[in-house]
């Protein structure tokens, strides 16, 4: 009788795929579609891509995670509104592929003994999109206008080493007081009230990035619309079709317009994970912004040449509250509780992207930092474990009496799962009692700051620029983002020191000892460093993997895709101007650019002038320095706005 | 959705004029009065295979979510970190498979019925407390009461029910009891209307004008002639009611308001399962064929009650 | 009921517009805002001086009675006011870009659910009982057992990823991106259709005046057209008030899956980011919209029924 028709229609659907997944891969799911295969890389002396491996059409797709708030770039908050921004304009720094700081609209600069002065000297050749020339006045009119109280940025508190910002923002003195001078034309100083070895790196933020005077005053509010926009990026903004696609195209009037290969990027604001990943295989992005972590493995299988998992510059962790019971003045029970969690078992069977296990605050990674590690980082689980379950007898539970603890996170699937995996391991390993409170974001980010409510809550930091301080400075007693209610005079004094000290090494060990401090206070639950997962195009290059996860459009390209069953094309041109020593990374012949030479200078003197004007020693040059460019701002932040 | 019960299709042709609705009309050519119109409608019920099937499998599914989930030898929140999203297998005792985090599937879906069977049936409760006695009132004291009762229903019918149940769930947070009342008190709007449509009908029949010539206060007629006579109506949208709000539940899962965890429903599963379909489709297959089945036999039923306790139907 | 009946009847509702558009902006205005949290909470910290510089801007420093008549006053100039959440834009422009779409989709959503709704509808009325009632009404009804945030992913993964036959989402008003979203949304309402017009089709096939028809020698399709049709889809017409508001809400899975910018995940995200103004810029818009479209179904039904009563039974 047809009335079974729909059962049998399920139990033949079912049957089928249960047969068809034999192994946990579900073969029969392989995809149809045939990922295009680049031609071979060749590259020119000067590290540009040889013409001939180039894809006819510079085109990339970007897939984008959510709809920026703004494209004014001191409005901007999240991670994808700053990706479309570094694309669109440059800051007095900028970066290189692999993240390093490099110079951008400053040609060079110098740095004071006493590290609080910088001087930059501008490019005189560079030009806005309209053809106006990038003058110092505008560096200053736009930190100004940053750090104004009215622009109401949220981004303005990264300007507080800048003398005089706190003052500023806090509408005690005027914008004119900011420590930013104009000495002439195409030279600007700035002054910091400390050493502030991440400042070059502050500035490749979009909060320091320039605006146009012209274009606001013509515009107001409507100025970053498509048309109206002027930008002294590699790109101009062409459409904006809010939540639907944002194009940028190339800004011929850059000052490297030559270098920039890719003309068109369209970036695409999808916000759902599995969705992202479809577009991806039916071939609508080159490029996506995560992957759901439940397809890892299955990804890992069919895509592993475009999976690219790449360690990010953030630590993944949960906070207790210190404030009310049952941690205040009880650190056993908290470390009872840091301790009987398993995270090999949570990167490797929850995350699985390859997450490293963490018992620290700090990543690791950062250039020259060592972050502390606690003695029981080395111990086995079951040695960790037993410790737990005698801290948390000392810290009188039991079985009879258990813990009754709230584990608070904010709506997303991953949240979700190492939440659930945290509460598993207390009930199994010490008989706790978890309860999982899943909140919006916004209403979670609430109850953490007024922690009256909190117990155990998510928390977590992606840091904006590449330095230490950045993870520390939220745990001084009474600072915004403190919802952990620790409070240590001794950590704000190490922290205290931390900001005048100019000695590199010095400065290192008090971030060290401080970190020291926070771990033996028991104030966090570390659970991993964070790591970067996407899909990417096999026919884009250009980019690398950076730890600050910054990938500017301009740094890449795409090339060819082979013919099915050709050789790979290598064809030396027909006139190579090939100096003696000069040679192409492979066997084709040389195609030397001249532009090539001035660029190589231009970064080159940025480096040599440092050093001839007698920096002090113990600051590093740019170009080592491991300071990287603010701009992620908190991941946790975009995790709690997404799906 | 709406079966406007309250207007009907006149009958030029016929030799008497028809009455507004089909129970007056039962109820007006009985001779004798009172069960044999139920047992008449229950033999017509049995005799409807689709719904006896449904019923059965229902009376199974039931026993299934109650009692399964203590004969298995997991827990629901149990985390099996050696088999993580591994397939239906049947050494490891996962007969289902496992989700991400190594929990078996059987018994989630088991205990996800238990929830989700529940606020269909709370929540279809709900809006049948509130929307038959809004319904019988309006229906029985006609005039200005109703007039004012239905645009208070018709202005409550224009807003857009998601956004309104979205709204409570963000503002109020996400209890479960939260769930029933938010369904529920948004779904009464279609019960009262019905409700209302009978009630007139069942107003103008003989015996409630008997009663009234009786003196019978206008409480208990709706209590004791109204209100049993609608209890056919009712039993049937109250079936046709329940499927839609385990849907509805499922799709406040899907933007994450439903129930929270550890518990599950069958919404949240089948949510969870579909961003995973490619690479663990186990998750998906499993509670998603227990809802469907359960949606489809709720449905049948309904329906074979309705065609029952409809004399019109000649089938 | 006769034209000044009708007439009558249409003033009457119009003016009814008005309390009702009242009582939606207000639930929904005070509703919003007594969630806990607001647009301007964030990851990072805001220096208490902004923070108020930006609640005077946006007058939230204000009471909330004062806020509301301030907002009233807004609104009868059909200024829905800016965006918090996406800062460049305003409200308007976001429901201007974001309501055609929406439109579209359910618009043809709907009338593909009404044409094959009734169709099969009408096939298992005239076979009741049979095989082919069973068998069509069993497949129509998937679509109500089917979430179809179930059924949007597997007919990507299918048609689009598979087979690459379709885009997998996205929307730039081709009809190849409009395929799928309009069949997923439109699934669950053809089963309701379907089912509505198969009972009342029995229901009416079933009375007398048919049967006199019949009796009379009329053709069986004729009966069906001449007679049958119109009333019998009575019931379907006043359905379609409650299928639209239905067809907004399943758009907000149908938005999300197939990355399609339309109103229903405004409303969403909006919702979830405190976004007041975005939120009841679309609560208001589909408000009026719901409202003008119970009141075309209401004269649309009353046409093609001239023997409606509205008054009270007495």
């Amino acid at each position: 009788m047809s009335f079974v028709l729909p059962i049998r229609i399920f139990l033949s659907s079912s049957i089928l795929l249960l047969a068809a997944c034999g192994d946990s891969g579900s073969d029969f799911a392989k995809p149809r579609e045939k990922r295009s295969q680049p031609v071979d890389l060749v590259l020119l002396e000067n590290g540009l891509p040889h013409p001939s491996v180039l894809a006819q059409e510079q085109l990339v797709r970007r897939g984008n995670g959510e709809e920026p708030q703004t494209l004014d770039p001191h409005l901007a908050e999240s991670a994808p509104t700053s990706h479309i921004l570094r694309d669109l304009f440059e800051g007095l720094t900028t970066e290189s592929q692999d993240g390093d700081i490099i110079p951008g609209a400053a040609a060079r600069w110098n740095i004071s003994r006493d590290a609080r002065t910088y001087t930059f000297y501008l490019r005189r050749d560079s030009l806005w999109s309209n053809g106006d020339p990038v003058l110092a006045e505008d560096f200053v009119y736009s930190l100004r206008r940053s750090a104004n109280p009215e622009t109401a940025s949220n981004s303005a508190v990264m300007l507080l080493p800048i003398q005089n910002a706190r003052e500023v923002l806090a509408g005690e003195l005027p914008v004119e007081d900011l420590g930013i001078s104009l000495l002439d034309e195409f030279t600007l100083q700035i002054t910091l009230t400390g050493p502030t070895p991440y400042f070059l790196g502050l500035l490749a933020h979009p909060v320091a990035y320039p605006v146009n005077r012209r274009n606001i005053e013509e515009y107001g509010d409507q100025f970053s619309r498509p048309g109206k926009l002027v930008s002294n990026g590699a790109y101009l903004l062409q459409a904006w079709n809010p939540r639907v696609s944002i194009e940028l195209r190339k800004n011929l009037l850059y000052r490297e317009a030559d270098r920039t290969i890719i003309e068109h990027v369209i970036y695409l604001p999808i916000e759902d994970l599995s969705a992202e990943v479809t577009q991806f295989r039916s071939g609508g992005l080159d490029w996506t912004n995560e992957v759901p972590n439940n397809q890892f493995k299955w990804l890992q299988k069919h895509y592993p040449d475009e999976l690219v998992v790449s360690p990010w510059m953030g630590s993944y962790f949960f906070g207790f509250n210190l404030a009310t019971e049952p941690f205040v003045e009880n650190p056993e029970l908290r470390q009872a509780l840091i301790l009987a969690i398993d995270r090999r078992v949570i990167t490797e069977k929850v995350t699985q992207f390859g997450e490293k296990p963490s018992f620290a605050l700090v990543p690791p990674g950062i250039d020259g930092y060592v972050p502390f590690s606690p003695e029981y980082a080395d111990w086995t689980q079951e040695q960790r474990n037993e410790q737990a379950r005698h801290l948390y007898k000392l810290a009188g539970y039991s079985d009879d009496d258990p813990l009754r603890v709230e584990i608070r996170y904010n709506t997303s699937e991953n949240h979700k799962k190492i939440a659930l995996a945290i509460a598993s391991m207390w009930k199994q390993v010490l008989g706790v009692n978890a309860s999982l409170v899943n909140e919006e974001f916004r209403v979670f980010l609430q109850n953490r700051e007024q922690k009256a409510i909190t117990q155990v809550f998510r928390a977590g930091w992606i840091s904006d620029y590449n330095d230490p301080y950045s993870f520390l400075e939220m745990f001084r007693t009474g600072h915004g983002r403190n919802d952990y209610a620790y409070s240590n005079s001794t950590f704000d004094a190490l922290l205290d020191e931390v900001g005048t000290e100019r000695v590199r090494a010095r400065r290192e060990r008090l971030m060290f000892e401080s970190e020291r401090v926070l771990l033996s206070d028991f104030v966090i639950i570390p659970i991993y460093t964070y790591v970067t997962k996407r899909l990417v195009d096999q026919r884009l290059r250009g980019w690398e993997n950076n730890v600050m996860d910054h990938h500017l459009t301009r740094h890449m390209f795409m090339l060819k895709t082979r013919a099915p069953g050709a050789e790979p094309p290598v064809e030396p041109p027909a006139d190579t101007d090939a100096g003696a020593g000069d040679s192409v990374v492979t066997e084709a012949g040389a195609f030397a650019e001249e532009a090539t030479e001035e660029a190589a200078e231009e970064t080159i003197e940025g480096a040599t002038e440092e050093g001839a004007e007698g920096i002090s020693a113990d600051i590093e040059p740019p170009g080592q320095a491991a300071e990287q460019a603010p701009g992620n701002e908190n991941k946790a932040e975009q995790e709690g706005e997404g799906s | 959705m709406n079966t406007p019960a309250d207007v009907h299709i006149d009958d030029p042709g016929a030799a008497m004029p028809q009455p507004e609705d089909p129970f007056a009309a039962a109820m007006a050519e009985q001779d004798i009065p009172g069960r044999s119109l139920w047992v008449d409608a229950w033999h017509r019920l049995l005799k409807n295979r689709a719904a006896v099937i449904s019923g059965i499998i229902m009376f199974v599914m039931l026993l299934l979510v109650i009692v399964g989930p203590m004969l298995s030898p997991w827990e629901g929140d149990f985390t099996d970190w050696d088999n993580t999203a591994s397939p239906p297998n049947f050494e490891t005792g996962h007969w289902f498979g496992t989700d991400a985090v190594g929990r078996d599937i059987l018994v989630r879906t088991l205990e996800g019925g238990r929830i989700s069977l529940l606020v269909g049936l709370v929540a279809t409760l709900v809006s049948l407390a509130i929307g038959v006695t809004y319904g019988a009132i309006a229906g029985y004291y006609g005039g200005f009461t109703d007039r004012i009762m239905m645009r208070i229903v018709d202005i409550i019918y224009a807003l857009p029910f998601m956004f309104f149940v979205i709204l409570l769930m963000v503002v109020f947070g996400r209890h479960i009891v939260l769930i029933f009342v938010a369904i529920g008190a948004v779904n009464w709007l279609d019960m009262a209307r019905i409700v209302r449509g009978q009630t007139l009908g069942l107003k103008n029949t003989e015996f409630v004008e008997a009663a009234r010539a009786c003196g019978v206060d206008h409480k208990d007629i709706i209590r004791r002639h109204i209100i049993p006579n609608l209890l056919g109506v009712v039993m049937v949208y109250v079936t046709l009611t329940i499927p839609q709000v385990i849907l509805v539940e499922s799709f406040l899962s899907f933007l994450g308001l439903g129930v929270q965890e550890p518990m599950s429903s069958w919404g949240a599963l089948v949510n969870d399962g579909a961003q995973d379909m490619e690479s663990s489709p186990w998750t998906l297959v499993f509670p998603a064929m227990f809802l469907t089945v359960t949606l489809y036999c709720f449905n049948y039923i309904g329906d074979g009650m309705r065609d029952a306790l409809d004399p019109k139907d000649r089938a | 009921m006769n034209q000044e009946g009708i007439l009558r009847h249409s003033a009457t509702r119009l003016l009814g517009l008005i309390p009702t558009l009242l009582v939606l902006i207000t639930i929904a205005f005070f509703l919003i805002r007594v969630a806990p949290g607001g647009p301007f909470d964030g990851e990072k910290i805001l220096p208490p001086e902004i923070r108020a510089n930006l609640d005077a801007k946006y007058h939230l420093d204000e009471p909330l009675v004062q806020q509301y008549f301030r907002y009233l006053g807004q609104i009868i100039t059909f200024d829905f006011g800016p965006s918090f959440q996406y800062k460049d834009w305003t409200v308007n422009e976001l429901i201007a870009r974001g309501f055609p779409v929406s439109m579209t989709v359910g618009g043809l959503a709907m009338i593909l659910a009404f044409i094959v709704g009734t169709l099969i509808g009408i096939i298992a009325a005239l076979r009741q009982n049979t095989a082919v009632d069973y068998s069509v009404m069993g497949v129509a009804m998937l679509g109500i057992s089917i979430p179809n945030f179930v059924v949007a992913p597997l007919l990507i993964l299918v048609l689009a990823v598979y087979q690459g036959w379709l885009p997998a989402g996205g929307w730039d008003w081709s009809i190849q991106r409009m395929v799928l979203p309009v069949v997923t949304l439109a699934l669950p309402v053809i089963a309701y259709i379907a089912r509505l017009t198969r009972g009342s089709m029995i229901e009416v096939l079933h009375s007398n005046y048919i049967r006199t028809a019949r009796a009379k020698g009329l053709p069986g399709y004729l009966v069906i057209r001449r007679h049958a049709l119109k009333p019998a889809l009575l019931p379907v017409i006043s359905f379609m008030g409650p299928a639209t508001a239905g067809l907004i809400t399943g758009s907000v899975v149908i938005e999300r899956i197939y990355s399609i910018p339309g109103l229903g995940s405004y409303f969403v995200q909006g919702a979830l980011n405190r976004d007041y103004t975005l939120v009841m810029g679309v609560v208001i818009f589909y408000g009026v919209v719901i409202i003008v479209l119970n009141f075309i179904v209401d004269l649309l039904y009353a046409w093609m029924n001239p023997k409606i009563r509205y008054d009270e039974v007495q």
